[in-house]
């Protein structure tokens, strides 16, 4: 299956400083990092290059000052990049009018914030209602289609409420719900969750699943909780130091970590629970054991099984056979 | 080793300290022993007469220079008229009626609204913020200005601050937006508005009284020019502290540069907005008075032609019409800013939605047609008014004739043993060793830059031959800056500890804020008569709430941790106020004396009505004489006094933050 790429960053730097343009220019656009810190330079993005495509969830992680922030107000153009470039349904960002790109936030771009954002001043209803009347559409119609994003983030009730009178999760269901008001292509999500309480966050992040699964949008979610991360990615992005270090699916990251970096994320992980048997089995075609798991199924799901047949067969979603898994590799998995 | 320097520090304070007391005692005998006077007294052929050619030029601007096709002096009677017509329209409305023709012969066409009409409409704006004292309190402020006697004047003074405000508010909203824009013309603006704050009122009233002409369009410039700095920075301060989030926010939601500010940025940070609309308004009553200078009417003509009479009885009344005015509005706008956000109800005809102003409306309409036949609601009937200046007369008689040895022994004790000294110090100091000091304490405080600042400042007070006035003032202003911190920091410190005095503390001093600065001249005339003692008095009055109020703060906010963590050392209350607590809140204390200085030296220019010879009174012999030169140097001299003291005072508040790591 060929994937759509949605949006595409080509080699796209950010440093901060006196004339980053020229700097860059001056090192043939690659300088090392002891020259960007020997000439008082920030570097924030170094040459980031990624491709995301259509409907998936792209998560960003990295921990604070990692660069994931600057990275995707580069993709929003929230903030410019020094060089490199972002295609947008293959519209270069870097060249379109002031116009063009108030356009595309307008109708294909929402994002939600860590703080949430809300102006203080306006109630649910017209928080959520913001993007649409910026477009200049009326009050009626905007109200009406704002009531909807209200049902779907689940604020009924509360539509004439002020921010300040909900509390945090119900803040950024707003939030949210503001984001998704124009039926954005393209859905940023900036640490949407870190501001608020474990168990509302875990709420919040089941929330933002079901929402997903309604509408299926292209997602580019930012933030520094590795769980979350593994929750929620089809694929994670992992930045240090304005780098992106890794590239991979959740399951890629904890079986073949790029880096020391990546390594001590993972770590601590339960990892039975994370990984499937697909990412530890023994790739065998024609294996004839009787007792069966699915390919998909977490391992620790399947534990008791092996370590009572000695050895199971793995098959996949049309019960075709696609390998095998024996005691020794899942006590290996597990224990060291 | 650090012992070591904190050891060649203590010398060196020491020896800095002995030189200049030898020089205090000696200054003159080694003057005369050199044979140079001039370390006494700056030599008078050596002055540079700065305000000569200030006078000149603006001499050249108003009857030379030109833009081409109109003239400067054709833009200043532009801006004149643009001014004069919704005054006088106000004007008409709420005080004059509508006339034709002029003077004497002028025929009423339409009469001005009835005080029943326009107190209606101050109690209904009260009501709208559903504040029940505030209505009590509204009501009775007009219902004073009627019963006193004091509704023409009072309608008068309205006018002018229906007009300066909006004016005020909207030229501030401007410029705060604009130099949010754009950095360079943030970095032009924020020194001219050092200077505005800091010039006297007094100094800029001269150039406006010689482009404008005496009248209230010139005592209405005044009023916009000295209200709208803080419009200015508090747009700038709200504006850069929102959210970056907010903004970000409202870019994605696709808005263009324009609904970004008038739908994000400005609604959002409305509640700062306010309390800027509320430093207008109150800059613009402390005007008032002074503004009659040049030509407003109303309450502060009437409070400066009598003190000028020394009649006090009216004088008083009048004064506390003012207060009274005062304090209404702005409770009153204040209370704007804190209503709270309605829910929109839905549904509703705009009948129903605006039936209280409709009724309003309608009413204001019944009595003004009924106003030509009932001479009741056209002019609150004489025989009711209270006349109580005779009473006020007679009580300062009473306390003269009664207590006069008491208040005399008084004032002259202070006199002779507080600020008698403290001025010979002041005066017997020579200047150049002055200049050295200030310039080394700049240094130890901000490195070159400050020092750089203090030792071009305090030159150009010399160069221009003022340094013997300017002497004076800093002798005024340090005694008064004594006693207010005296008195101001124990109230502070009392405020910080104890909640129920903080209340009540809060209460008195956001009261004496309230009070235009004109106003504390008035009570301590009636006792003591004109001279520097009386002066001192009214600054210690003006400029006592900053002290109270940061150490309040400094106190109050001091982590609560670090105070618990005392307690479990066994601290006593003493211990804890003098051992942590003090100490702790002693960079907010230096702001709050700080503040104190500006305000007594903005003061100190007012009292040159009462006879000081300072460098305010330099500047109010510019105003009588309308000499632009001489009134802008000696008001560039008192704001540079200011700007040496806040920058000195500044840094080592902040060196102490950054010493305990508060910043």
């Amino acid at each position: 299956m060929k994937k759509n790429p949605k949006l595409i960053c080509k080699n796209v730097w950010k440093l901060f400083g006196n004339n980053p343009k020229d700097f860059l220019l001056k090192h043939n656009n690659n300088p090392s990092d002891d020259t960007i810190k020997k000439e008082g330079y920030i570097q924030a993005i170094r040459d980031a290059s990624v491709e995301v495509f259509e409907n998936e969830i792209l998560v960003i992680m990295g921990l604070s000052g990692s660069g994931k922030s600057t990275l995707v107000r580069c993709m929003s153009r929230l903030v410019e990049p020094t060089i490199g470039e972002i295609f947008f349904e293959d519209i270069n960002m870097g060249e379109i009018s002031k116009k063009e790109l108030i356009e595309i936030r307008r109708h294909k771009m929402g994002m939600v914030f860590q703080h949430f954002a809300l102006f203080p001043h306006r109630t649910v209803i017209e928080n959520i209602a913001f993007p649409l009347e910026v477009q200049g559409i009326g009050r009626n119609e905007r109200e009406k289609s704002a009531m909807e994003i209200i049902e779907l983030v689940g604020l009924e009730g509360r539509e004439n409420y002020f921010p300040k009178e909900l509390s945090g999760g119900q803040q950024q269901r707003v939030g949210i719900g503001r984001s998704l008001a124009v039926k954005p292509e393209l859905w940023f999500l900036d640490e949407p969750f870190s501001a608020l309480d474990p168990l509302i966050r875990k709420e919040m992040q089941n929330e933002f699943l079901r929402i997903q699964s309604a509408l299926k949008k292209t997602i580019i979610f930012i933030t520094h909780d590795f769980d979350e991360a593994i929750r929620l990615a089809d694929r994670i992005i992992i930045m240090n130091e304005g780098k992106i270090v890794q590239i991979g699916s959740p399951e890629d990251l904890i079986m073949k970590p790029a880096d020391e970096y990546v390594k001590e994320f993972t770590e601590d992980l339960p990892r039975e629970r994370l990984l499937s048997v697909k990412s530890i089995m023994t790739k065998d075609q024609n294996s004839k054991y009787d007792v069966t798991v699915y390919e998909n199924e977490k391992v620790f799901k399947i534990v008791e099984k092996v370590l009572t047949n000695g050895i199971v067969r793995v098959i996949d979603n049309n019960n075709k056979t696609v390998g095998s898994i024996d005691k020794e590799t899942v006590s290996r998995f597990l224990y060291n | 080793m650090i012992s070591n320097i904190q050891n060649n520090k203590k010398i060196t304070f020491f020896l800095l300290f002995i030189i200049t007391f030898i020089l205090y005692f000696y200054g003159k005998e080694i003057a005369s022993y050199f044979d140079a006077k001039w370390i006494i007294k700056y030599p008078k052929h050596y002055i540079f007469p700065i305000s000569k050619y200030t006078s000149l030029f603006v001499k050249w601007l108003m009857d030379e220079a030109t833009f081409g096709i109109f003239s400067f002096r054709d833009l200043t009677r532009f801006i004149a008229w643009l001014i004069q017509q919704p005054y006088n329209l106000i004007l008409a409305l709420i005080s004059k009626g509508f006339l034709q023709g002029q003077g004497q012969d002028a025929v009423e066409i339409l009469p001005p609204l009835s005080w029943i009409s326009v107190i209606t409409i101050i109690v209904s704006m009260a009501l709208y913020t559903k504040d029940k004292i505030l209505v009590a309190l509204v009501a009775f402020a007009f219902f004073y200005l009627v019963i006193f006697g004091q509704w023409e004047s009072s309608m008068v003074t309205l006018s002018s601050i229906i007009i300066a405000v909006p004016v005020g508010v909207i030229i501030g909203l401007i410029l705060g937006i604009l130099s949010y824009k754009s950095e360079i013309l943030e970095r032009i603006i924020s020194p001219i508005l050092d200077l505005m704050q800091t010039v006297p009122v007094f100094a800029y009233l001269v150039p406006i009284l010689v482009m404008f002409g005496f009248g209230p369009v010139s005592a209405l410039i005044a009023t916009i020019i000295y209200s709208m700095p803080p419009m200015v920075r508090t747009t700038l301060l709200a504006l850069k502290s929102i959210d970056p989030q907010i903004k970000e926010c409202g870019l994605m939601s696709g808005c263009t540069e324009r609904q970004l500010l008038w739908k994000v940025l400005v609604p959002v940070s409305k509640p700062t907005l306010m309390v800027g609309v509320n430093q207008v308004i109150m800059l613009s009553l402390n005007m008032v008075i002074i503004a009659s200078m040049i030509g407003a009417g109303g309450l502060g003509y009437d409070v400066l032609a009598s003190l000028r009479r020394l009649n006090i009885g009216v004088g008083f009344e009048t004064g506390v019409a003012i207060v009274v005015l005062a304090i209404a509005l702005d409770r009153l706008s204040q209370a704007f800013v804190n209503i709270p956000a309605r829910k929109r109800k839905k549904n509703i005809s705009f009948f129903k939605k605006n039936f209280n102003i409709i009724t309003l409306f309608i009413f204001i309409i019944v009595i003004y047609l009924l106003s030509p036949f009932l001479p009741l609601i056209k002019n609150f009937p004489e025989n009711l008014v209270f006349n109580t200046s005779l009473f006020w007369e007679e009580l300062v008689k009473y306390i003269n004739i009664n207590y006069y040895d008491n208040l005399e022994s008084f004032k002259v004790t202070l006199l002779t043993y507080f600020m008698l000294p403290i001025k010979r110090f002041f005066l017997g100091i020579p200047w150049p060793w002055f200049i050295t000091i200030l310039t080394i304490t700049g240094w130890y405080f901000g490195k070159l830059r400050l020092a750089f600042l203090c030792l071009v400042l305090s030159l150009f007070i010399v160069v221009t031959g003022l340094w013997e006035k300017a002497m004076i003032t800093l002798y005024l202003c340090g005694s008064s800056v004594l006693i207010a911190s005296m008195i101001g920091i124990p109230l502070g410190v009392w405020a910080g500890v104890n909640a129920r005095a903080n209340k009540a503390l809060t209460v008195f001093i956001d009261t004496l804020q309230t009070l235009p600065s004109f106003v504390y001249l008035i009570p301590v005339v009636m006792l003591f008569r004109v001279g520097d003692f009386t002066a001192m008095l009214a600054v210690i009055l003006y400029a006592l709430a900053p002290a109270v109020r940061y150490t309040a703060h400094g106190i109050k906010n001091i982590n609560n941790q670090i105070v618990e963590a005392a307690l479990i050392c066994g601290c006593s209350p003493r211990q804890l106020l003098f051992k942590i607590k003090l100490p702790l809140a002693l960079p907010e204390i230096l702001l709050g004396i700080n503040q104190t200085i500006m305000l007594a030296l903005s003061m100190l220019v007012i009292t040159a009505l009462v006879g000081t010879r300072d460098l305010g009174q330099e500047v109010y012999i510019a105003l009588t004489k309308a000499d632009i030169g001489r009134g802008l140097v000696s008001g560039l001299c008192v704001a540079f006094i200011s700007i040496i003291a806040d920058r000195i005072i500044k840094s080592g508040s902040n060196k102490l933050k950054d010493k305990y790591g508060m910043i």
